[in-house]
């Protein structure tokens, strides 16, 4: 068993970021919505990692709670996010510590270019914004540093564009923006949650670059969230698969990749089309819908929706996590473990 | 609060889209005749009240018995009052307190009521609860009603005027700026502002307030008129401003005891009061018109 599975209360020190054992809930009108489900996860140094599913399945909200801006109702019901060291959890949500983290270690990219900037602020107001406060910069040293960032980022005549207002910008060039706002400070770390989604797919290409050199510039580990496989294909060193707020199968990309293991992976990947592939075939949709997350089913979430389910699966609660082929791949599935199903 | 108007001062910041903004700003807002009309005669009582001791011709206070209630003549062109004051100094030194009214409550009602509104908003639960019932108590009473208690508890005078018409005008702000901050602060932007470790306090006065404050801003000018309108009311009834201040409720209140003899006497501060509120009404529709997001791009 690796980290993942033993629930000791030692960090080990390698790991940048470890997230054990996550629970996160709402509570609204008619029950209690289970977003996220005992997720953990590590991040290293200078690591990329992938967080893959679908609309709705607690990536965006996992990551949210790792930086503590869960929105009421919402509450990090159980869990601990080790961060160098110390669980931020421990932390109040809006004391003083988080807040040094926010912005300072772990940046944040978000998923709307359009709405993230505020509008009646220039762009160089909202870039100094966190120099000044992390890092105590006066008004001129934050400009200058800003007028860097966005030259970093590939704005053309930076000095003269920081008065400008977010409304004179086109998408992509705010998601520059964006970028350069989350790497302000060169966090240790950088959750980007669907950061090219709003964009169109030659800029997306263009900006997933320019994210992660930029990111590789200031040395920092990236958390890349996305649906889209293809975005965490190229980047990521590992990914995690989640599904109904869980997470279903983990590993190294070219595992997940060229052996994927978890039926709902299996899916992802058929009905995305791949250029390393004959022509010709045909994209498979995943049938159904995921569960609801107010009262999930007991046995394994995308049971109504497998294609390979067998008796044990109709049978048991939801499967553990258990180690497979290939170095820390693991997946939760009844079917892929010693002996079911051959 | 003024971050929204904060004119950049490099020049290579006022870029065109800027400009046009502002433009189509003065276009709207002065599209209607009567938006005109409103700012011309805003700022004739504002010049007035000003240089009131210059325009006046007498001392709105010196009692002249021998003069009472004289018809309007080369020495007083608007005659004089029951006591022989000269009736157009009085409306010019009624223009002062009309104003010092105006803005004092507006001043005060909105800083407090915005502030208030804010907070009840953004940080919600039990201060929200808390906040929001004592409005809700404050606005079960009419406004002029509400000013009327409090106004015959406090006692008359300027000062005790400007906070009743201010308590009374309060819970408008801060519905308003409540209702506005919830939706502001629902926006990603906020929420990219605390990501990157920002107070509280600097989210809510940096990023919410500018966002918020514009609805806020014709509140104000409505509430203007409607305050000068309440001062005269409450003048007239006698516990308001108190004799011998000049004030035109209470100039009316005088007049309207010699309506037949000197109609003057009645009909000049009640147009003027009049005039006024219809201004300020007219240049808060102008102001409403031109900062609606629907109107952009139009014309």
């Amino acid at each position: 068993m690796t980290a993942q599975g033993t629930a000791c209360d030692v960090r080990p020190a390698s790991e940048l970021l470890w997230v054990e054992d996550l629970h996160t809930e709402f509570r609204v009108e008619g029950g209690v919505v289970h977003a996220v489900n005992g997720v953990s996860y590590t991040l290293d140094e200078r690591e990329i990692i992938g967080i893959v599913g679908e609309s709705g399945c607690g990536k965006s909200v996992s990551q949210l709670s790792v930086i503590q801006l869960i929105r009421n109702p919402g509450r990090i019901a159980a869990g601990k996010v080790w961060f160098e060291g110390v669980n931020l959890l421990d932390y109040r949500p809006n004391g003083a510590e988080m807040r040094a983290i926010r912005g300072a270690k772990i940046g944040m990219i978000f998923q709307e270019p359009m709405t993230s900037l505020n509008p009646v602020l220039t762009i160089g107001r909202q870039l100094t914004e966190s120099l000044e406060l992390h890092l105590g910069m006066t008004r001129k040293e934050a400009r200058d540093r800003a007028v860097e960032l966005l030259d970093q980022v590939g704005i053309p005549s930076a000095r003269t564009r920081l008065d400008d207002y977010p409304h004179q910008f086109s998408g992509g060039m705010r998601q520059r923006v964006m970028i350069a706002i989350g790497v302000a400070c060169q966090p240790k770390m950088v959750i980007a949650d669907e950061p090219t989604t709003a964009l169109d797919c030659t800029t997306q290409a263009q900006l997933l670059e320019l994210m992660l050199s930029t990111i590789e510039g200031c040395r920092g580990a990236l958390v890349l969230v996305t649906h889209n496989l293809g975005v965490v294909a190229r980047y990521a060193h590992r990914i995690y698969i989640m599904y109904a707020g869980r997470i279903v199968e983990q590993g190294l990309c070219r595992d997940i990749f060229y052996k994927p293991s978890h039926p709902y992976t299996i899916g992802l990947l058929k009905s995305v089309p791949r250029l390393d592939e004959a022509h010709g075939r045909r994209l498979v949709p995943i049938d159904g819908r995921p569960p609801s997350l107010i009262d999930m089913p007991p046995t394994c979430a995308f049971l109504p929706r497998c294609l390979e389910a067998g008796e044990r699966c109709r049978r048991e609660p939801m499967p553990e996590l258990k180690a497979v082929e290939g170095e820390g791949h693991m997946v939760r599935c009844y079917m892929r473990e010693e002996g079911a199903g051959e | 609060m003024n971050e929204v108007f904060t004119v950049p001062k490099e020049p290579e910041a006022t870029s065109a889209p800027r400009i046009s903004d502002w433009r189509r700003f003065r276009r709207v807002f002065f599209q209607r005749k009567l938006v005109i009309f409103g700012v011309v005669v805003l700022v004739i009582l504002v010049l007035t009240a000003i240089f009131a001791p210059l325009i006046a011709p007498h001392d709105p206070y010196l009692n002249s018995l021998p003069e009472r209630l004289q018809s309007p003549s080369a020495k007083h062109i608007l005659g004089t009052d029951d006591l022989g004051r000269d009736t157009f100094s009085r409306l010019v030194y009624g223009a002062r307190t009309a104003l010092y009214v105006g803005f004092g409550t507006v001043v005060i009602s909105a800083i407090v009521g915005m502030i208030l509104g804010l907070l009840a908003g953004y940080l919600g639960g039990i201060i929200n609860a808390v906040i929001m019932r004592v409005m809700d108590a404050l606005m079960g009473f009419p406004m002029l009603v509400l000013a009327l208690l409090l106004a015959a508890v406090l006692g008359g005078g300027l000062q005790n005027v400007i906070i009743a018409l201010s308590i009374a005008t309060l819970p408008g702000y801060t519905r308003l700026m409540c209702s506005e901050t919830l939706s502001v602060k629902e926006n990603e932007y906020i929420m990219a502002q605390k990501a990157i470790g920002s107070k509280s306090i600097r989210t809510m006065v940096r990023h919410v307030l500018p966002n918020a404050f514009q609805p806020s801003l014709v509140l104000i000018t409505t509430m203007l008129g409607n305050v000068i309108l309440a001062e005269a009311g409450l003048s007239f009834i006698g516990i308001g401003i108190q004799p011998p201040g000049a004030a035109w409720g209470s100039m009316a209140a005088v007049g309207y005891r010699f309506l037949e003899s000197q109609p003057l006497l009645a009909f000049a501060p009640s147009i003027a009061i009049m005039l006024v509120v219809f201004a300020f009404n007219m240049v808060g529709d102008g102001l409403r018109d031109a900062l609606d997001p629907r109107l952009r791009g139009t014309l």
